[in-house]
């Protein structure tokens, strides 16, 4: 590299266009694309693009194929697990209430606050982060989500945009669940073959294998705790060291 | 027939050698380990330097690794043992020709080390087969290794050929095949084999 050009870590390049135009320039190319900006408050900043699974494929060709953001370069592609959850929202209601007054029964209105819980239905997620080569900036990120974390975990494979997307969507496939239609080869990469679960899903529960913790804590402590009990180990023997 | 230590040094000094049929089997053994050419993770960086000029494990006769386990006589575990790799470390063990010695190389094939509560790490390879010695360090270094390497050629050295405590290769009845963990639906079957590893006593407070 030549000396006396300034490099600017995280330079996101002159050129790049926010998410606001990336959003405009993917509706005015591809129609019928659903896109929505996510929001990042972080100090970054780094918003991302939610886009629909049913247009990604022309949304992931148009980035590519567009001379002005040229995004041949795809990084990272990870998962997200957002699990189911209860919200309790405090609701005043109005409703008639028989009162005795002055002797006398009366239907009287009143006002009550009630807790309601809402059980707001979770999701998984693929974050792809895009770059350019050609012109030197990035990132883009695009986001994907699942309509539940059940059966219906499909979303469209973008290996047959970037090639570089092929292992790290096995790798969400084995570790999150997500189904990638259209991947050439949709196998689990870390785990074995067998194996059922997902586990960087937020409910996973690990095999209990904490039969011997000689430093544990928190967590640990406590899973070590109950399979002593489980197990109902016998104290030592007199003598022994603790 | 016991000859006394210094006896012993003083026929050499005549060019006598006065010694037992043990003695000389064990001191063949002992030196003559021959690792197997594994490594697993980040401990196996080390266990190379160690064959490597500046500490030469050739000195004490265990440079030759082997890349096939019927020729080898040592395993280093040299590394995190992940429960997809445990079942062909133990396959691995079983093909290897008895007399066989295992060394357990740092925290992690110790004990699962930094990665002990991981879903995927195997909480020290001494759950499905025997360790004869363990070595502390994350990673050890290779002198650590070599010590470990002695302490194995101290325990060679001190097995009997006949009666209590023989090695497993002299004792037609003992057990030299161990069950290779299955890869279930959730973890590995069994999680560990009782016969080698019981599981330790632990005190409720």
């Amino acid at each position: 590299m030549p000396v006396g050009i300034p490099v600017e870590i995280g330079n996101r390049g002159q050129n790049l266009k926010t998410v606001e135009e990336i959003k405009t320039a993917i509706e005015a190319a591809v129609p019928c694309a659903r896109v929505e900006i996510a929001r990042n408050p972080g100090p970054s900043a780094q918003h991302s693009l939610l886009i629909g699974p049913e247009s990604a494929i022309e949304v992931a060709t148009f980035l590519q194929d567009d001379p002005e953001l040229a995004l041949d370069f795809l990084s990272n592609v990870t998962g997200v697990d957002w699990p189911d959850k209860e919200i309790a929202e405090k609701v005043k209601v109005t409703r008639q209430a028989t009162k005795i007054i002055n002797g006398v029964e009366q239907i009287v209105d009143e006002t009550v606050e009630e807790t309601r819980k809402r059980l707001e239905p979770g999701f998984l997620e693929t974050v792809y982060h895009l770059y350019s080569m050609a012109k030197k900036h990035g990132p883009v990120v695009l986001r994907m989500r699942t309509a539940n974390r059940t059966d219906r975990v499909e979303l469209p494979s973008l290996t047959r945009v970037w090639r570089a997307a092929e292992f790290q969507e096995r790798e969400i496939f084995d570790l999150y669940g997500i189904v990638f239609e259209g991947h050439p080869d949709l196998r689990r990469i870390l785990m074995w073959d067998g194996f059922k679960d997902h586990p960087m899903r937020r409910d996973y529960v690990d095999p209990d294998d904490y039969e011997y913790e000689p430093t544990a804590h928190d967590e640990v402590l406590a899973k070590a705790h109950a399979h002593k009990t489980e197990t109902g180990a016998t104290p030592a023997p007199e003598g022994a060291e603790p | 027939m016991v000859v006394e230590e210094g006896l012993k040094i003083e026929l050499g000094k005549q060019g006598v050698i006065v010694t037992s049929l043990q003695e000389l089997y064990n001191w063949g053994r002992r030196c003559s380990v021959w690792p197997m050419q594994f490594g697993l993770a980040c401990c196996a960086i080390e266990m190379i330097a160690t064959t490597m000029a500046r500490y030469d494990m050739a000195r004490f006769g265990a440079e030759i690794f082997r890349p096939s386990p019927r020729q080898a006589d040592m395993m280093i575990i040299s590394g995190t043992v992940t429960k997809k790799m445990a079942p062909q470390v133990v396959r691995l063990y079983n093909q290897m020709a008895e007399p066989k010695y295992v060394i357990a190389m740092g925290a992690c094939a110790i004990s699962g080390g930094p990665f002990k509560q991981g879903y995927n790490v195997l909480k020290g390879i001494d759950r499905y087969i025997p360790v004869d010695v363990h070595i502390p360090g994350c990673p050890p270094r290779p002198e650590a290794l070599l010590q470990a390497l002695m302490t194995l050629q101290k325990k060679i050295d001190g097995q009997p050929l006949t009666g209590e405590g023989r090695p497993r290769f002299l004792d037609a009845e003992a057990q030299g095949e161990f069950p290779v963990p299955e890869q279930g639906e959730h973890d590995l079957e069994p999680p560990s084999n009782p016969a080698v590893w019981p599981v330790p006593l632990t005190i409720n407070k």
